[in-house]
């Protein structure tokens, strides 16, 4: 493998990084469903919670990952852009059936 | 030996990193219609059963199995960057170890509803968007899987097209594989955590 592919890679998480970031995720997974089962909390502050804890699950994998932290911006703007449209879609959809 | 194609393109990133990550962005809007799509449907199934019958401690722990073949996925992306064949190969096959793992989890789920609670996508609207969603995202597990088994073949057959190109073959199934993740990560959130507290029945 020449130099400049180590280069690319040297920003890239570690092993160990990698293994601490698998913990966050299987962390906060074990919280969503723990959550779940509390009884007593509120829909609305339920739903949050849940929803907060998913984008930052999201985000952890897509940014360390797939290493969108580290790679050329142009990948977070594709991504970032299929999942706005995505966003769009949703809330587009559901309004045009009353659901919102 | 060099074996390096050119594959750049004005902006001087390789034309095939671009279309992946194009196509998973198209994706984020195939899976977004699916996701609104059940949103809609929601709550407005006329008979038959509904969210009541989803079992959240099993699919905890299949998704628990996807998120951890992310990392497994991950581990062996890292190996092959550094030219480390073998571990690649155990960390790949880990990976696809779990992701059938899950197929099979879906399995069962699918397989519980349709003979246990007659519940099948020509059910009721819960029943339809259910099974479209989950099974689409079930179908790219599938594609993963193979793909997986696929280039663990042929790390035996021709390693050092793996290695090169900076390992981009594999970085394209990694992508594809954290992306089903992450799409999963969305459906057990609004469909089983989420749905089966905003109907009640959880």
């Amino acid at each position: 493998m020449n130099n400049e592919n180590h280069n690319e890679h040297s920003s890239h998480p570690t092993n160990s990084a990698y293994l601490k970031i698998a913990a966050i995720l299987a962390v906060i997974t074990a919280l969503e469903v723990a959550i779940f089962y509390v009884e007593g909390i509120p829909d609305l502050v339920f739903f949050t919670i849940l929803i907060i804890m998913s984008v930052v699950k999201f985000a952890i994998v897509a940014m360390y990952y797939m290493h969108l932290k580290f790679d050329e911006a142009i990948f977070t703007w594709f991504f970032g852009g299929g999942l706005l449209l995505a966003g769009c879609v949703i809330i587009a959809l559901m309004a045009l059936f009353d659901q919102l | 030996m060099e074996h390096k194609e050119e594959h750049t393109t004005t902006t001087g990133i390789d034309n095939r990193k671009m279309m992946i990550w194009v196509f998973l962005g198209s994706e984020c809007m195939f899976f977004g219609s699916l996701i609104a799509t059940y949103l809609i449907y929601f709550g407005r199934s006329i008979s038959g059963p509904g969210l009541e019958i989803l079992d959240i401690p099993t699919t905890s722990v299949s998704t628990f199995v996807l998120l951890m073949s992310s990392f497994m996925m991950v581990m062996a992306y890292s190996s092959i960057t550094k030219g480390d064949v073998r571990k690649f190969r155990v960390w790949i096959m880990c990976t696809a170890i779990l992701g059938a793992t899950f197929l099979g989890f879906q399995y069962y789920e699918f397989t519980e509803f349709a003979h246990h609670y007659h519940l099948t996508p020509q059910t009721n609207l819960f029943g339809t968007t259910f099974f479209t969603l989950t099974g689409f995202h079930g179908a790219h597990v599938t594609v993963g899987v193979i793909w997986l088994i696929t280039l663990f073949g042929y790390s035996f057959y021709r390693k050092e097209d793996l290695i090169r190109d900076d390992a981009l073959n594999v970085d394209f199934l990694a992508l594809y594989w954290h992306f089903v993740d992450v799409v999963w990560i969305v459906i057990f959130t609004v469909v089983y955590l989420i749905g089966v507290r905003a109907a009640g029945v959880g």
